[in-house]
């Protein structure tokens, strides 16, 4: 092959390229050796069992938003575990799981807030959220928060005491089959949050609550998995674009004609229940555990 | 420049075409993508050996590089090194001067974008055509590529009708596709035929045998590879694969997740130039593979990772945001959640540190992504990378912390969380005062421009578990 490469222009080139090959640059990185067989890191949605025993306890994490916007919407959870005989523990120390501020890069802030929480929940009872979203940030993200801190082990303990509420209520307490519908017929349509759905893996445990209360009826939102366009400070990043999200969420909404829209996550709610409240549509947006308990009492 | 990412934004919300123009082609892409992977179990198990085969590869490097270099030496294949795309621009200039080459046939190649080579050879007297279809429409019009695979999905018909009758000579305005793409192709054709060089991109090369793999669906790729006398090839040092083998899984995903086709129309493997038995094929072939910062990305245990991406815009195609602003709002090469992690990473976050906060962080890429980069834990990174200060940066341009007033706010917000007395304080205060904080009020003003104002509560669920009488331990 080399024969056909007679003009000097091409030596100058293979000069150059064997100078570039001395240089090595590519060599020239530390990692490169050091983490030569390491595998890629890969993120999937979490893998969730039930407790090794039938818990007679559980802790429950409010989260902040529910705390300040939507009480009634996290009385609503504890009440339905209470209802199946659990005694629910609502620690007055925790706050906040962290993931505003982790999000948004300030992993030391985070840290320290996630720190108290680890504080506020020390017995070994399983920690049940009213939100994917919070809980895909504990379960998920705690573990990496604290690598290399003096409270790893025990934020990784912390980490995998973490269920998702409608989870909870299907795999642990067989939820679904115990439900007696006593509302009148209804329409719904429901919102799966992108950290439930894509970080805590619960994407049919709601659906299946929901199927199984005998006069709703539930109208699939063709774009039910699509963001809903809140992302925490990105509505404050980019508000035009967070605008035009959720513009077409509540229009999607509306084609199913749905009275309500219910989600297992408040952040999704105060944003899609915003928009709609704002534009004046009767579609009430209502999170699952207070729906499913009005359906239990039958008001 | 991708500062200006929220203006771009405004005016790509403003743009009913634009906007109508992307949210079908998406979802007809989605649609088409998701028959391809209809059975879960396949598709998990064959990202899980796509991913692990790039992981393997980047794991090796330096060593499949040099591997590669040899291979393909032996192949007659000339190696070029490039640390910057100046470099590969002199690279390519140099050869193409040294063969008195004036025109430039060039097959799709977003490494080709990145260096900016259209600009570069034209300053020097080299024209260089864009035969693929898509590539060519946005030459003609003047504009970059606004998605890795499909560069033109930004237009639709019309616009392409009045592009080609305002460009190309006799040609009548008409929307019919097979009409423009006919009309195209004799335009094409007569520029392959008096090209005296030929430019690619590589989709992978294969250390194990020194050979190119080139993907694409119009023939051009293969016309610009093997027509031409000169063969010149660019592609990123990232694009290494240990062997053959590998290339079968790949050569799965990659269509399937990009495009929705099982297969592309052609596979191209270039194993050196012309043989002296043959009739056919470049009787010299040369492979620029160019750095631009991908060695300071690989050396990054976790940003690693990006360097996995096989451009095949899945990402793209399923982010609602990019659904929303379309590809040049990104203003880099790279749009989509791939451009959100790679363009800051390649650029500095000093010049597109906007990017990584574009983004809901709904995982939506993360979930079909083919090989599995974990993109939203990069974008969480590159914001921490951009937020805590830093002598020794991990990220070019990074380590600078953030504005006092951010930062500030965050001080602030840890201190109300992390103390459980400062929390109750804190949101007793709220939920006596909150409802008086006007809607126009910072932050609160955009969230009012399309939602209600939210209602704090009168009491807190803190609260109303005492009152209820719930345990608190």
């Amino acid at each position: 092959m080399y024969a056909i490469h007679t003009d000097g222009v091409y030596w100058l080139y293979l000069l150059f390229s064997i100078g570039m090959n001395s240089a090595k640059w590519y060599y020239q990185i530390g990692a490169a050796q050091t983490a030569r067989h390491r595998l890629g890191n890969v993120r999937m949605p979490a893998t969730v069992t039930p407790p090794a025993a039938m818990p007679n306890i559980v802790y429950y994490f409010g989260t902040c938003l529910i705390d300040l916007f939507f009480p009634q919407a996290g009385l609503a959870g504890m009440e339905l575990l209470k209802r199946e005989g659990l005694r629910v523990v609502f620690p007055q120390g925790q706050s906040c799981c962290g993931q505003p501020a982790y999000n948004s890069g300030h992993r030391n802030q985070a840290r320290e807030v996630a720190r108290a929480q680890l504080d506020a929940f020390p017995q070994d009872w399983p920690i049940v959220v009213p939100s994917g979203s919070c809980a895909g940030m504990m379960r998920v993200h705690y573990p990496d928060l604290f690598k290399g801190d003096r409270d790893h082990d025990r934020a990784v303990a912390f980490a995998n005491r973490v269920y998702e509420l409608s989870w909870f209520l299907v795999h642990v307490l067989g939820f679904e089959q115990k439900l007696v519908d006593k509302g009148e017929k209804v329409t719904v349509t429901w919102h799966g949050s992108c950290h439930s759905m894509r970080e805590m893996g619960v994407v049919d445990e709601p659906k299946r609550l929901l199927a199984g209360l005998a006069n709703v009826t539930v109208v699939e939102n063709p774009r039910e998995k699509e963001c809903c366009g809140f992302g925490g400070t990105f509505a404050v990043r980019q508000p035009e674009i967070s605008a035009a999200m959720v513009a077409d969420k509540i229009a999607a909404i509306g084609e199913t004609g749905a009275s309500r829209v219910v989600s297992g996550d408040c952040g999704c709610l105060m944003n899609i229940g915003g928009a709609l409240d704002k534009a004046g549509k009767t579609t009430q947006a209502q999170h699952l555990a207070e729906f499913l308990l009005e359906r239990c009492h039958g008001r | 420049m991708a500062a200006d990412f929220a203006h771009r934004a405004h005016d790509a919300l403003n743009n009913p075409q634009l906007r109508r123009n992307f949210r079908r082609a998406m979802d007809g892409l989605m649609a088409k993508r998701a028959v391809q992977f209809a059975d879960q179990g396949d598709w998990t198990k064959l990202r899980a050996r796509g991913a692990a085969i790039k992981a393997r590869a980047l794991a090796r490097l330096p060593d499949l590089l040099e591997e590669f270099e040899r291979k393909a030496t032996a192949n007659g294949i000339h190696v070029h090194w490039a640390e910057t795309t100046a470099d590969a621009n002199r690279i390519v200039l140099e050869i193409l001067t040294a063969h008195d080459a004036k025109r430039v046939i060039k097959g799709k190649s977003m490494v080709s974008e990145e260096m900016h080579l259209n600009a570069h050879l034209h300053a020097h007297g080299i024209a260089a055509v864009e035969s693929d279809l898509g590539e060519y429409i946005i030459q003609l019009a003047g504009e970059a590529p606004s998605h890795i695979v499909m560069p033109c999905i930004h237009k639709d018909k019309g616009e392409i009708a009045q592009l080609f009758t305002d460009n190309i000579k006799d040609q009548p305005y008409t929307e019919d596709v097979d009409a423009l793409t006919a009309a195209a192709r004799t335009v094409l054709r007569q520029q392959f035929a008096a090209a005296d060089a030929g430019l690619s991109g590589a989709n992978f090369l294969v250390a194990e045998t020194g050979s190119l793999v080139l993907i694409e669906n119009e023939g051009n790729g293969r016309l610009s590879t093997t027509l031409p006398p000169l063969h010149i090839a660019v592609t990123g040092i990232e694009k290494l694969v240990e062997k053959l083998d590998d290339v079968a899984p790949l050569l799965a995903l990659l269509p399937r997740s990009a495009t929705g086709q099982p297969i592309t129309t052609y596979v191209n493997m270039i194993t050196g130039s012309r043989k002296t038995e043959e009739l056919d094929g470049p009787r010299q072939v040369h492979l620029v593979l160019l750095d631009n910062g991908r060695s300071r990305v690989y050396a990054d245990a976790q940003l690693r990772d990006t360097l996995r991406c096989i451009r095949c815009g899945a990402c793209m195609n399923h982010c609602p945001v990019y659904a929303r602003v379309g590809g040049h709002t990104y203003g880099s090469v790279y749009p989509g959640p791939i451009g959100k992690i790679l363009t800051p990473q390649l650029a500095g976050l000093d010049c597109a540190g906007d990017l990584p906060h574009a983004s809901t962080l709904c995982n939506a890429c993360v979930e079909v992504c083919p090989v599995q980069i974990p993109i939203a834990d990069i974008l969480v990174r590159l914001r921490t990378e951009a937020a805590e200060p830093s002598a020794s940066p991990a990220v070019k341009g990074g380590g600078g912390g953030g504005s006092v007033v951010e930062n500030t706010v965050w001080r602030g917000w840890t201190a109300m969380h992390a103390n459980p007395a400062a929390y109750a304080l804190a949101t007793r205060a709220l939920a006596l005062l909150g409802n008086f904080i006007p809607a126009a009020a910072p932050l609160l003003k955009q969230w009012t421009t399309m939602r209600s104002k939210p209602k704090f509560a009168g009491k807190s669920l803190h609260q109303l578990a005492r009152d209820k009488g719930f345990d608190h331990e």
